[in-house]
This record gives structure tokens, sequence and C-alpha cells, in this order.
């Protein structure tokens, strides 16, 4: 079967409105949807609380979310969330 | 403020819907503390002082409502204690960094960095309820902390309102939501429950010892500060009208609600009147007998023995309307004199509200005593106060107090809060230390609040090469004794060398007018009593210069009996304890000397190297043992190294003595000590050997070969002075010791061996902040460079080196095993747990390269045994070319 993957640059300011946006596609897709945080720097607590319910949509739907370009500090806040371990990183 | 707080294993006690609620205000404020870790030092600073602005305008409101609410305290100083915990702690906190590094050490390589707890649990109390509030709020902001707070229920509406306020500002401003919370009520269920929290870090109680104790019993980590009972100590010599005014106003302030205000004023008998008339001046009004028995049991329950709550921070007036007293109307304090410390003198402990008791005191010892009973009846760790100007009394008493602060000349309350009359940290809690039951005996600040990060880079410690400043080499050198002025020289020496005419020769350059004496000593390594009758010769002629004219034993007998001369009460066998690092060495050489003596060391071996080391062998006969003392204050000051003494040495002393030599160079060049200095002289060492040695041991006439390895066995010596020696002669000088053998026979027999093994990968590695890496094997290989042996690979360099030891100890006809020397196997083995247990407790391995174990030692030993073919080198990496 051939892999679906949906790629999806996330801008800083509007971190909350792209994964609402991406969690809406997430139906769509098959396999895999990378996200890319490149541009975020930092992360607010309604941004977590998204992509909490972004993972747990992700999760029903067996799609493997890849984030890309994640920054070390973001990286750390999704240590301490305990939501690291339901992501792939990728440089 | 006396409270009972027990923790009930409580969640069954709570509903789903508040563990639900509770859990909620957790993860709020766990989401609030992780977001907050990307914050910069700039973005914190920014709100914090936003925070301080918006207490500050609110601070006035604030104490209204608490004043309002609890029926506590003065209000307009309650507006005060918000000022402060706004103000004075920005002022303390704004230009302290708590983000990223916070304090650099350049000089220790040292940098701290901060890391944020993440949710504090806090506790506040009735008696300080806004301010605390306010103090702890911009200490979490200002550490990237969140709070949830559980305020005291009869101060619960305006605890929450100042959390409000602090809450909004920091929002406005950028701070994360949910980084503040407040508990919707108040139980003891709920506190139990967050206490236990996995998510809690940290608990901040500040209150009764029922909170401090179930916050320090939840098993998280736990600031619990709690009550005092602060002694003051009135002393003769104070400034009477200031203390007089200090003290009303630490006590009257906010009725006495903060737990550092005095308690019991202990006076002095002789300033006892006065004081109290200067009290009654200001407005307090003093009980007599019957009032003060009427006070007590009013404000002091008399079955717990604590303050009764009803009296906690109302005014003296209001005190006296309840006990029944006719005052003035505008009395401030209550007074009343105690005649002791204790349950049946009711009003000697914490009282917080404006009574004050008071003590005659007939004697400062007295005073003193008084004081410490106050301390110790529920006030340690806490707060201390004395006015004196008497500093030897000021020192006695803070030694004497266990107290967190020790508040001189000025009024206890206040300063305590710190930053007022003082340079303590502005506080809101005050740690009690471990008499409280507390983890700090500090004023809790934000540091409290962080947890800090060491990043320890490594460090390199400083080296150095120490030798005698004048070292005489080459034929002839003995002239230049002529050039060191004596009144009264001894030689020391022993009989062969006298025999030999060479002290005659010695004392041709003695200059004249000199009075010389020689003192003989035994041919054997010193042992105490040569030692203590050399230093009797050395008395009795007021020597100032020793000429130690001989082979080790000699020279180190010199060393010995200068340093007893000099340091008459140094104690060798305490001076003999083994260290591991020469500057962190917990026995000390004496630095201080009755007399001072030139030592002059002219060897007449070549091996030792005794004329410019720093070590000395003592014999104790009497113990049955030997011991090293090493310490560069025994380096001689100057050494003669001249060829003249050596031509007659006997072949076999120059094979031992050679051997010797090389030893100390190679053990020198790979040690963990090793350093550039330390190389430059074991590889010239190294190089002399190879090429003299055999020469001088096969023509003992030949000036030049002679000549060479006197000065080679001083330039090892110098390389093994700084960079010490290796497990060679930790197992030659077991071996020898128990099986008779020569030092330098003994170090041959275990050479090649010594130098496979320090080559291989080792398995274990000795701890060296002074090397990079395992380099053993590398330096092995360059020697062999030196040496012109060849070889492609390290491997192949290190087995030519080897080779190339084993063709020199064929040359100088060594036995080439231990089973040579006519030792049995079965008696060998016999010796196998003595002989490891010896190597292993011998200091010389300690800079060894490579870590022996046991069980390498034994195997060591067995080669030695076994000998020629045993030493298989096997390098730490075969492939690596120099």
């Amino acid at each position: 079967m051939a892999m679906t993957a949906v790629w999806l640059k996330i801008d800083e300011e509007t971190v909350v409105q792209a994964l609402q946006h991406a969690g809406e596609r997430l139906g769509s897709v098959e396999d895999e949807v990378v996200v890319d945080f490149s541009s975020v720097r930092r992360i607010d607590p309604s941004g977590l609380r998204v992509m909490e319910e972004f993972v747990g949509i992700a999760d029903g739907k067996d799609v493997t979310i890849v984030l890309r370009g994640v920054s070390i500090d973001v990286y750390k806040v999704l240590k301490l969330m305990k939501l690291a371990p339901r992501f792939v990183f990728s440089n | 403020m006396q409270e009972r707080m027990q923790v009930p294993h409580t969640e069954e006690c709570l509903s789903n819907e508040r563990i639900a609620y509770l859990d909620g205000l957790v993860s709020q404020a766990r989401t609030a503390a992780v977001v907050f870790t990307q914050f910069t030092q700039e973005d914190v600073d920014r709100i914090v002082k936003s925070m301080v602005l918006a207490g500050l305008g609110q601070s006035q409101h604030l104490a209204r409502l608490a004043v309002e609410e609890t029926k506590l305290g003065v209000m307009e100083d309650k507006v005060i204690k918000n000022m402060v915990a706004t103000e004075f702690a920005y002022n303390y906190i704004k230009d302290k960094r708590t983000v990223g590094i916070i304090r650099e050490f350049p000089e220790r390589n040292l940098v701290e960095m901060a890391e944020p707890i993440g949710v504090i649990f806090a506790i506040t109390p009735i008696t300080n309820p806004t301010s605390t509030v306010l103090f702890k709020c911009i200490m979490a902001i200002k550490t990237r902390n969140a709070l949830i707070f559980s305020p005291h229920p009869s101060a619960w509406r305006c605890s929450s309102e100042a959390v409000k306020i602090m809450y909004e500002s920091a929002l406005k401003h950028g701070a994360p939501e949910g980084v503040f919370s407040c508990l919707d009520s108040h139980t003891l269920q709920d506190n139990a429950y967050l206490m236990r929290h996995k998510d809690i870090g940290l608990i901040d109680a500040t209150g009764g010892p029922g909170a401090v104790k179930a916050a320090y019993s939840s098993g998280k980590p736990a600031l619990g500060v709690g009550p005092g009972n602060t002694p003051v100590y009135l002393e003769k010599t104070a400034d009477l009208n200031t203390a007089v005014v200090d003290i009303i106003v630490s006590k009257t302030f906010d009725n006495g609600t903060i737990c550092a205000s005095e308690q019991t004023v202990v006076i002095d008998d002789e300033i006892y009147d006065l004081v109290l008339e200067k009290f009654a001046e200001l407005g307090a009004h003093i009980c007599n007998e019957q009032e003060a028995e009427l006070l007590a049991g009013t404000v002091i329950d008399p079955l717990t023995g604590y303050m009764q709550p009803m009296a906690v921070g109302q005014k003296a007036t209001d005190i006296a309307r309840l006990v029944g007293l006719s005052v003035k109307p505008n009395t401030k304090l209550l007074i009343a004199q105690v005649f002791g410390v204790g349950l049946e003198h009711p009003l000697s402990v914490e009282k917080l509200f404006p009574v004050l008791s008071v003590f005659r005191a007939k004697s400062v010892d007295e005073a003193l005593r008084v004081c410490v009973d106050v301390n110790h009846a529920g006030g340690l760790g806490h707060t201390a106060v004395i006015f004196s100007r008497n500093d030897e009394v000021i020192r006695k008493f803070s030694e004497i107090m266990n107290a967190g602060r020790i508040i001189v000349n000025s009024p206890g309350s206040v300063g305590a809060v710190g930053g007022v009359y003082n340079d303590l940290v502005p506080t809101f809690s005050f740690g009690c230390g471990t008499g409280g039951g507390n983890s700090t005996t500090d004023n809790v600040n934000i540091y409290h609040y962080l947890n800090v990060k060491r990043v320890a880079r490594r460090t390199q410690a400083h080296m150095w090469f120490r030798v005698p400043n004048q070292i005489y080499f080459n034929m002839n050198a003995v002239e230049n004794v002529r050039q060191f002025p004596s009144c009264s020289t001894i030689i020391v020496t022993n009989p062969a060398l006298e025999h030999l005419g060479h002290v005659d020769l010695v004392r041709r350059y003695i200059p004249e007018g000199t009075h010389v004496h020689v003192s003989v000593i035994p041919d054997a390594e010193p042992d105490v009593s040569t030692v203590m009758q050399g230093v009797e010769t050395l008395n009795f002629y007021k020597a100032d210069q020793i000429i130690a004219l001989g082979g080790g034993s000699v020279i180190d007998a010199a060393k010995i009996m200068k340093l007893k001369y000099e340091s008459p009460g140094a104690d060798l066998e305490e001076l003999a304890t083994p260290f591991l690092d020469l500057r962190k060495r917990v026995i000390q050489y004496p630095t201080e000397r009755i007399a001072r003596v030139r030592l002059i060391a002219i060897s007449t071996t070549s091996g030792t190297g005794s004329e410019v080391t720093p070590f000395a062998v003592l014999t104790n006969k009497d113990r049955g043992r030997k011991v090293t003392l090493a310490d560069y204050s025994l380096s001689p000051d100057v050494a003669i190294v001249d060829p003249q003494f050596v031509m007659s040495m006997p072949r076999g002393l120059t094979a031992d003595t050679g051997i010797d030599c090389l030893t100390h160079a190679l053990e020198a060049g790979v040690s963990s000590y090793a350093s550039a200095y330390t190389d430059a002289n074991a590889m010239q060492a190294i190089r002399l050997v190879f090429k003299y040695l055999p020469f001088a041991y096969e023509h003992p006439h030949d000036e030049e070969a002679r000549c060479m390895m006197h000065n080679a066995a001083c330039i090892a010596a110098m390389a093994f002075s700084n960079a010490s020696v290796g497990v060679n002669h930790a197992l030659a000088h077991a071996f020898g010791a128990r099986f008779g053998v020569a030092h330098g026979r003994a170090n041959a027999l275990m050479l090649p061996h010594v130098i496979a093994y320090n080559a291989a990968v080792p398995n274990k590695f000795l701890p060296s902040p002074y090397q990079k890496g395992y380099i053993a094997h590398k330096k092995y290989a360059t020697v062999a460079d030196l040496l012109g042996l060849g070889g492609h690979s390290i491997e192949e360099k290190v087995q030519n080196l080897v080779a190339a030891t084993e063709k020199l100890l064929d040359q100088l006809d060594f036995p080439r095993s231990i089973a040579d020397l006519g030792i049995s196997r079965e008696e060998f083995k016999r010796a196998m747990p003595d002989l490891t247990r010896l190597a292993f407790d011998d200091p010389s391995w300690l800079s060894n390269p490579r870590m022996p174990m046991m069980s390498e030692l034994a195997d060591l030993f067995w080669k030695a045994y076994q000998g020629r073919g045993m030493a298989v080198v096997a390098c730490a990496s075969q492939q690596q070319t120099v």
C-alpha cells in the first residue's frame, strides 16, 4: 500500500488554529502527518491542549505524527508534559 | 500560630468530584509550569515588576480585607507588611538571575544554572495572610514556577483576593494561564491529597506546627516554617532608650502577629527597674503579680500550655478588657514578670499578641541560661534578639542560641523580616533549621524555589616541578662545597665510605675555620635510634650544615635528622600518614623551626637519586615496620653529583642501582602525574641508562660511563620526585621485603612484565585529572622511538622496548626469573597472599596509569616467577601509530 503523508507547516502565532485544522484532516490521511515546527520557538498552554487533542485523534486513527524541526525548548515542554513518546521527531 | 493539622490518608474521604477538581488544579498548574520553562529572564522580570506594582497599588485594600476578615492585627501595619512583601522583596530580587546561568565561578570552572521546580503547593497563615501570598507569588514568577494556594480558612477571602490580584497582573504581562490558583475552600483532606500529589514538586508551608509537620510528613520536598519563641537579652551596657522603643515597635507591630516578635525579655538586675519605668513611660502597662496571674490564666490555655487563639493579634487594651485589667486607654503593651520558663510559667511561651514577659536576671550567666530555656521552649531555630554594647556578650549569646536569625540592637519581628533594620534577605517565611523541624535556617527566598544545577567543567589542577635549586654535577663537582660558609658542619656517612677516603676528600673543600664533626652511621636503612643519635650530635655541635655523603640510606638518615633537629616536635609516624594528593594531605609537615641547617647531599651510588628527592625511608625496629616520609621540605638544599664517588662502585651494585634508575624513569614516564617537565627528565634518563649502563657495568673505571650514569640517576630522580613511580615499585617493595632481595634486583625481575601490563587496555582505569585518555602504551612507544628500537605499530614498538629491556638485564647478568633465585614454586605460592596484600598496600601504585587489581598483582608476580617470555604485549590500541 502506498504511504500517504500530509505536510503541515506551523506558524508560532497560529499553533492552535493550524493544529485544529490538521486534526480535522486526519480523517483523510492513512499513514503519516508531518508537522513542521521549525518556526515555533515557544508553545503556550492552549497550544499544548490542542496538541493533546491532536495526538488523541491520531491514536484513534492509527496515524503517525512526525514533528519536524522541533526546537529543544519545545521538545523539553513536550517531554515534561509526557507527550514526547507520542510523536516521531525528525530534523 | 499554633494550628493542629494531621495528614490523614484521606483519598477515600474525598469525593470523586473533589478529586477531579484538585487534579484539574494541579494539571492546569503543571501545564503553566511546563510552558514557563520556555520563558527568558527578561520575560520573567517584566512580569515580576508588573506584579510588584499591582501589589503595591493594592496594599491598603488587601490590608483592610485581612483585618476585616481575620479580626487580627493592625490595618496600618498590614499595609507596611504588604509593601515590604512587594517593594523590599523586589529590591532584593530585581537584579538576581533566576533563568539560565545564575552564577559563575570562573576561577573554579563552575557555573550554576537554574531549573524550575514546577508546581509548588503553598499553605499560607492567618497572621500574615496577604503579605505572605504576595511574597510567594513574586518568588514563584521570578523562578518560573506555578503555585497552588491553600490559605488559612479564616483568611481565605483576603488571601484569594491577593492571589487574584497577582494572577491578573501576571497574566496581563504574559505569564502562562493557570500559573496561580487558590483552593475554593480549605479542608485538611484537600491539603493531604495535594501534599502527596505526584505532580506537586514542593510544599511551602507557612503556619503552625501542624501544617509544617504535615508538609514534612508528606514525603515531598518541603519548606515548612513554623512558630517561634523569641528570647531577648537586654544587657546592662545596651542603649536602653533604643532598646525599649525597638521592643515596643516590634512587639506591637501588627499586634504581635509576626512569629519573630519578642516573647520574653531577660533584663539584667542593675537596669531592670529603669527599663520597666521606660516601658511604662512609653505606654506599657506593667502588671502586678495578681494581674500577671490573671493574664496568664486568660491568654494561655492551661491544658495545652499554648496561647489562646482569641488573643492572637488583638490590641493590648482589648486583651486587658478580656482579662479584666484596668489599664490606660493608650496602653500599647502588657508586661508581666515571669520567674522561670516552662509549663509552670505560662507566659514564657510564644504569644502572638502584645503581651511581653520579663525576667530579672542576677547575672550574665543567669540571663543567658534563661534565654536558652526560652529558646528551647518552642523557639528552636527561629529568632533571638540581644541588646548590648558588649561584643563578647553578643558573641556568647549568638553562640548559645539555636536561632536562624540573631537580631542585634534592633527589633525582632521587623528585623527578622529583613531589609529594614539589617541586610537579611527579605522574607515572610523564617526557616528554623532542624531545631524547628525545618530543612533550612534561611530567610526563605527565591533560591529555595529553584533547583540549582552546577555545571562543573574539568579543571586542570596546577602541577609542579620541584627540585633542589642548586645541583652541581660532573667530575670534581664536590669542590663546590667550599662556597657554603658554615660554623659547624656535621658529615653524615657510613664506615665504608670513610674507609675509602671519601670523607677526607669532602673535608678538603670545607672552608677553613669551620668546625667539622664526622658522624658515622651503620650501612643500613636508617632507624629511629640512628636518627635520634644524629639529632643529638647536631644539637651538641649546634650544627648549621649537614653534609650527607653516601647512598640512599645515608642521605635519607640526614634528611630525617634535619627535620627533627629543626622541628623537634615532628611526629615521624604521623608524618608518614599516607595521602592521595600532596595538596590535600591531612598531615602537614612543620613549618615552624627552632633551628636552620643546610643539607648538602653527595651521592655515592647511581640509582636512588636521594640527593634530589623529597622522600626518606625510615625503619622503626620497635614496631617492626618501615615508613616512607614524603614532603618537599625533606629535599636537600644542595645536591652534588660527582662521579668520582662512584668510580669504585662494585659491578653488582652498579647493575642494581642502574636498573633502579631505569625503573624510576620508566615509571615516571607513564605515571598519571607525568608532565612535560617530568617527561623531559624521564626520557633523557632512559636514553642515558640504555646507552651507558652496560658500559659502566663492563668498564667500571670508564669515567664518561660513570658520569653519565650518575647524572642519569639524578635526572630520573628529578622526574619521579614530581611524577612518582608505579606498580613496579609496589611489587618490588613487597617481593624485596618478603624474600630479602635487593631493591634494584627486585625491580629488574618485574620490569618487562610491568611494561607489558601497563601497555594493555586496563581492566580498571585509575581516575586521573592530569591525563587525557589512556596513553601509557603510546609513551612506551615514544621511548622505543627515542631508543631507535624500530617498529611500525605501537604494539611492535612496545614489544621492542620489552625486548630491549630484557636484553639489558641479560647484559647485566641479572637472574631472569624469581625461580632462578632458588625460590621454590611451593614457597612462592605460600607467600602469594602476603605479597599481593603488601603490594596493594604500597602507595607507589597510586600514580600508576593502570589501577592494579589484587588478581593482577598475583598474575604479575607469577609472570616474574616464570620470567623470560611471559611479558607479552597486547596494546591498548593496536592499530595506532605514534
